[in-house]
This record gives structure tokens, C-alpha cells and sequence, in this order.
């Protein structure tokens, strides 16, 4: 095996086109690793059959041994976060799948009567329903014992102005998208981020001296520092159990299929098939979310299928590799740097020498 | 108000109060400015996951990243000074030059160092070379400076070696430049919305912010007959740092914002005081040794305040999701019209 670098592929020499940003059709070579490596692997989160249930959260827990934390990052803490059903709230150093939750209403017109059964409104109809007594008596039972008022909130059924209320719930597994060009792994000064064999972004913890820059370089906020151990954590996409050939704890304990493991062409394909069933069906909000590989991170090598925009779910609806204005960066550092020298010299220049 | 199926989203809300909490909408803060500058900033309206931020805020320190901003600055201004100052037989200049650079090198390296995760592996730092990674870069601009400029100061202290003098000064004049610059990439190369915003603008901002630091503060150190390229340099840098700061306050549009307000507002707004009265102070008195003294406070002064401001700027653009949404937006929208967007973020 050659040497493995840690550094972007526009300065190993070995790609010349697409070099801070783009598409990477082989991610692992572009990154030293011989051509018989494995393929490149992948998650795809099918987010229309997630029922929340939170398993890959805990077998992604038990497996990979985080400690626990509440839903603002402290250990150690059993805490509520009073706004949904997630309590887990955010991806982070002891989250490394995180289910989002929201519950969503919409107005809906729907041609139906405020009271009455299917078919009173009806012009032609016989015999009228709503002549005899016991219909009247009914209706005023009705009246008195529910308040329609406080129904209507709801109860579409009780809706009393034509409009109704639909719920849905959406859920989605974030995790770590295990970019193309990933932030993280530009910007970490000590090698301790590298690009595996399968494609996937890992930390090294015996190398990471926690100086928290791939913290904020992460568009979508994904990697965190454990603030007692000083050290950060992400997703490995288990990389202990991909070397010995089983998949992700998260895939394999998800009983819904909504989170999918495999080689990520072939969940591509998968994913490309399942959105034209949806649209077919007419889900007409489902996207595909991070599969471009044309976007700001050369596409992620974990994936979702999205029923909302994705800043609903927490996700950064344009996320551009931080590392991509990189040159511009250092022009302009170097610019400012002889400027320096520049405005030194003719400062001394211009003054008169003493004495 | 009926939704259907042909609204954005099918009409689909957040199911969690009426209507006009649904869809988070934030108009900006009017007044508190003084001048009576208008924003030119619409009010946004964005969508986000129960308010969270989507970018994580850096973990840095403060004040350990801020005084290391401002450190690095003064110490790599302040060496090229020095260098210079020797060329051209400036003794007083020259050491005090050299004392400042080399004092602000050896703290700055004691702060970074500080800040890490864990302080006890920050050789780890030199393990590889990434020029992707500013940190990287700035490592081994870092390492060099604070080894000559510090050794330079610790010789003319003790006296020693005096051919030495000159050769470790050249050498630290030599990454000083970039030393006073780079951190400006270091900010600007992260996903954080205010900084990544002004990454052409920030090195220039803080290279300038350097060079008043390490003008006044020789300045006030030296006797006023050897100072004027402090004197020069301090006012040369407090202008350009006030020109480009401008620019990264209002060019941006909404991520300019965390620039007005809050606590980064009220840092800088302060920074550009001491920063405007330190120059002005230096042209007027800035040859009495009182008046030296005074403005060299101010523009050390303003120095420190910009970083911290910045500093505080950045962290607030990331804490709101408003910040990281609503720019991405404007990129997509303006590239479904098929224009280009006119701020890249």
C-alpha cells in the first residue's frame, strides 16, 4: 500500500481537475489507496419509513460505548427537551445518529358538511334524514356533550368551517454524510481525520490533539468535541465491524429498512428508484438530499431521502465545503501579508533617520 | 387561509402555535446603531429545527483564540519593524521591537497551546503539512517565528551573540507577515456563516489590526525621535483595519449583521473608537512621549477589541440558524434564475 494521505486530493498530485470541490469518482484512490480497495460504502435514510423508534440511536450507543448526554451535548444528564418527542436534539461527539422529529399540520379544503352523515347534502336523495326527531335529538346530544369548539383543533371530522386539519409526523436519521470533500478532514492540522479504505471519514483518537477546528469547518455541524475528554467524536460509520465484513450497528438494528447499507452506487440506484415510486404515488415533496454528487461537497456518501425542505430536519439546505474558496483565502492572505512588509518598509523609508 | 397541494412544502407547518410562530420570521434590530446607519437587510424568513443552530460553534476558547489573534499580530508587525529599524540603525527601535515581537510570540504560542483539547499533544501540530488546513500552515509559520523572534529577544535581553541578533531577526521579519495574516484564513476557511462570508476581507483586516498594534506599542516603547516608522506603520494600519472592517460590516448583507449587534456590536464599535482616536492621537501628539504613550494604548487597544469582536461575531452567526439558512437559500434561488448569487457564502 502506498502512503495514505490525509490531505485533500488537489495537493497529492493525483487529481488534477476536481480539486477542491466536485465530483470524486474514486475517493479512496484519490486519497493513496491502491486500486483493489473495496467500494466505496454509503448510508441511504429513507426517511418516508422512518417510524422515530430510535433504535440505531441506542444500537449505535451500545456499540460504539457513548456516554450519555442530554439533548444539549452534557453528560451525564437525563434532560427532557420539551419540544418533541427528540430528546436527543442534535448530532454530536456522544450522538452519532440523531432522529429528528416533527410533527407538521396543514389546511386542507374538503367538500364535506360541518354536521350530518355522508349523503345529507345530497339535492336528489328521497326521503330527507334530517326530518325525523331522533336526527335532531342527536345533534343536540352531540352539541351538548362535545365541545366543538375545542374538537376542531383537532378532530377533522368535527372541523366546522369546510377547512380541515391534516398531522404528519416527519422522522429522519441524521448522521454523519461522510463527504466527498469533507470540511473536517481539510482542515484537521494533525492527521488524525483520514479517509478509509471504504470511502468513509474517521478519527483517530490517539492523534487528535482536540484543537476543534474541524468543529465549525462541518456544514452540517457534525463533529464535536467532548468537552472533558478535550478530544472529537464522530460517526466511523463502525469501522471496526466494516474490517471484519458486517454492516453499521444503526443499519442493522433499523426494522424499518428506513436506513439502508451498502455500496454506494448501488444505493444510488436504489434511492433513484424509490423517489420516481413516491413521485409516482404523489409524494410530490420527496427530494433526494446530498445524492448530487455536482453539489458544494461532491456529494455525501451517506444520503436521505427528504419529505420537506431540508432545513426542516436540521440539514443545511446548500452545503458548500468550507475549503472550496480556499485559494481566494490565501491570495488574499498573501496580499495582506505584503502589504505588511510594504507599508513597513516605506514607513521606515519615509522617516527621518535619527540623528 | 386554505394550503393545498401547490404551496411550497404542500403546505405542510410546523404543528406548534399559530400560524406566525410557525415560520420563524426576525426582523432585524433598528435602532442602537449610532449615526443612524439604515440596514440595508430585509427581513428573513427561514425555516430551521426547532430553532437549533445547523453548524456547530467553534469550541475555541476565549479569551485564548482572540489574544492569540491579537498576539500574533502585534508580534508579527513588530518583527518586520524590528528588522528594518536594524537595516537602518535604529538601536532603540530595534530592541524594543525586538522585545515586543518576541514577548507577544512566546504568549501567543502559551495561549494557543492552551486552547487545545488536549495542550499535552500539540507537537502533534507538526506531524503533517496540509496547506487545505490553515491551522497546519499556521503551525509551521508559527513554530519558526516564535523560536527566532523569541530567541532574538532573549539574546538582546542577555546580551549574547550579537552577530546572531541580526540573522534571528530577518528570520522572524521573514514569517511575520504571514504570521499577522494567515489567521484570517484560520477564521475564514470554517463553515461559519460571518467569517466564511469575508474571507477575501479578513486577512487584510487582521494583518492591518497587526500593524496598529505593533506600530503603537513600539511606539509607546521607543523615544519619540526613533519612532517615526512606528508612528507610520501604526496609523498606515489603523486606517486600512478601519477601511476593511467597513467592508466586512456592511458588505454582506445578512451575515453582516452579527457585526452590529450584541455583544460582537458593542466590541467593535468600541474597537473602532480606540482605533480612530489611537490614529488620531498618534498624528497629532504622537512625537511628545506622553501623547506616544497614550495613542499607542488606544491602537493596542482597538487591536484587541476588533479581535475579540470578530471573534464574538462569528460565534453568534453560527448560534443562529438564520445565519447558515437564509444565505444558502439566496445561493439557490439565484441559481434556479440562472444568475449568478452576488455574495458568495
Amino acid at each position: 500500500m502506498t502512503s495514505i494521505s490525509s490531505a485533500s486530493p488537489a495537493f497529492t498530485g493525483r487529481d488534477p481537475d476536481n480539486r477542491l470541490f466536485g465530483p470524486l469518482p474514486d475517493v479512496q484512490g484519490e486519497a493513496g489507496y491502491d486500486g483493489d480497495h473495496p467500494a466505496r460504502v454509503g448510508f441511504f435514510t429513507d426517511t418516508s419509513v422512518c417510524i422515530g423508534c430510535k433504535a440505531c440511536e441506542v444500537a449505535c450507543k451500545e456499540w460504539n460505548t457513548l456516554p450519555m448526554d442530554d439533548s444539549h451535548g452534557v453528560r451525564d444528564v437525563i434532560g427532557l427537551s420539551g419540544m418533541s418527542y427528540d430528546n436527543t436534539g442534535q448530532l454530536g461527539a456522544n450522538s452519532w445518529r440523531h432522529v429528528a422529529f416533527v410533527e407538521q399540520t396543514r389546511t386542507v379544503d374538503l367538500p364535506m358538511p360541518t354536521f350530518g352523515r355522508p349523503g345529507d347534502d345530497r339535492q336528489d336523495s328521497g326521503r330527507s334524514v334530517t326530518d325525523g326527531p331522533n336526527d335532531e335529538s342527536l345533534a343536540t346530544a352531540q352539541q351538548s356533550v362535545l365541545n366543538a369548539e375545542a374538537l376542531s383543533e383537532f378532530d377533522p371530522q368535527t372541523g366546522q368551517s369546510g377547512t380541515d386539519k391534516q398531522i404528519r409526523w416527519l422522522m429522519s436519521s441524521d448522521v454523519c454524510k461522510h463527504c466527498t470533500h469533507a470540511g473536517c478532514l481539510d482542515v484537521c492540522p494533525t492527521g488524525a481525520l483520514f479517509r478509509t479504505e471504504f470511502g468513509t471519514v474517521v478519527v483517530q483518537g490517539d492523534i487528535c490533539n482536540g484543537c476543534g477546528y474541524c468543529v465549525p469547518s462541518c456544514p452540517y455541524g457534525v463533529i464535536e468535541q467532548r468537552k472533558d475528554d478535550g478530544r472529537v467524536f464522530k460517526c466511523t460509520m463502525c469501522y471496526d465491524r466494516l474490517t471484519d465484513g458486517l454492516q453499521p450497528a444503526c443499519a442493522t438494528a433499523c426494522p424499518t429498512q428506513s436506513i439502508q447499507f451498502g455500496n454506494l452506487d448501488e444505493l444510488q440506484a436504489r434511492a433513484d428508484a424509490r423517489l420516481a415510486t413516491l413521485k409516482a404515488q404523489g409524494v410530490e415533496t420527496a427530494r433526494l438530499y446530498g445524492r448530487d454528487e455536482d453539489d458544494g461537497v461532491g456529494g455525501a456518501g451517506a444520503f436521505f431521502l427528504l419529505l420537506d425542505e431540508p432545513e426542516v430536519y436540521g440539514l443545511p439546505p446548500d452545503p458548500v465545503v468550507t475549503t472550496r474558496d480556499l485559494p481566494a483565502m490565501w491570495k488574499a492572505a498573501g496580499a495582506a501579508a505584503a502589504m505588511i512588509v510594504g507599508v513597513a518598509m516605506s514607513a521606515v523609508l519615509g522617516s527621518r533617520r535619527p540623528r | 387561509m386554505t394550503e393545498g397541494i401547490a404551496t411550497p412544502g404542500a403546505g405542510w407547518r410546523r404543528a406548534d402555535g399559530p400560524p406566525a410562530q410557525k415560520r420563524q420570521k426576525r426582523r432585524r434590530r433598528g435602532g442602537g446603531r449610532p449615526g443612524g446607519e439604515v440596514a440595508m437587510v430585509e427581513e428573513a424568513e427561514f425555516t430551521s429545527y426547532y430553532g437549533r443552530p445547523i453548524i456547530k460553534p467553534p469550541v475555541w476558547k476565549t479569551p485564548d483564540v482572540p489574544l492569540y489573534l491579537f498576539l500574533g499580530g502585534a508580534a508579527g508587525s513588530s518583527s518586520i519593524l524590528a528588522a528594518l529599524a536594524d537595516l537602518t540603525d535604529r538601536p532603540a527601535l530595534t530592541r524594543n521591537s525586538r522585545y515586543v515581537s518576541g514577548g507577544a510570540a512566546v504568549a501567543s504560542v502559551v495561549f494557543l497551546i492552551h486552547d487545545l483539547g488536549r495542550p499535552e499533544r500539540f507537537l502533534h501540530m507538526l506531524r503533517v503539512i496540509k496547506p487545505t488546513s490553515p491551522l497546519s500552515i499556521g503551525s509551521y509559520i508559527l513554530a519558526p517565528f516564535s523560536a527566532a523572534a523569541g530567541a532574538t529577544a532573549a539574546v538582546e535581553l542577555l546580551g549574547w551573540f550579537p552577530r546572531l541578533k541580526r540573522f534571528g531577526g530577518v528570520v522572524a521579519a521573514l514569517f511575520g507577515g504571514p504570521l499577522a495574516t494567515y489567521t484570517g484564513v484560520l477564521f475564514s476557511n470554517t463553515a461559519v456563516p460571518s467569517w466564511h462570508a469575508a474571507h477575501k476581507e479578513l486577512p487584510f483586516v487582521f494583518g492591518a489590526s497587526g500593524m496598529a498594534a505593533g506600530g503603537g506599542l513600539t511606539m509607546a516603547l521607543s523615544p519619540v525621535e526613533e519612532a517615526g516608522p512606528s508612528r507610520k506603520m501604526a496609523v498606515a494600519g489603523a486606517a486600512i483595519e478601519l477601511a476593511a472592517m467597513h467592508r466586512v460590516e456592511n458588505e454582506f448583507g445578512i451575515v453582516s449583521e452579527p457585526y452590529h449587534e450584541g455583544k460582537a456590536g458593542r466590541l467593535l464599535r468600541a474597537a473602532k473608537s480606540c482605533t480612530a482616536a489611537g490614529a488620531a492621537l498618534t498624528v497629532v501628539a504622537g512625537r511628545r512621549r506622553a501623547g506616544a504613550v497614550v495613542a499607542g494604548a488606544l491602537l493596542a487597544a482597538g487591536s484587541l477589541l476588533t479581535r475579540f469582536g470578530v471573534f464574538e461575531a462569528g460565534m453568534a452567526s453560527a448560534r443562529d440558524p438564520k445565519y447558515t439558512v437564509v444565505p444558502q437559500r439566496e445561493r439557490l434561488a439565484a441559481r434556479e434564475n440562472g444568475h449568478a448569487p452576488s455574495v458568495t457564502r
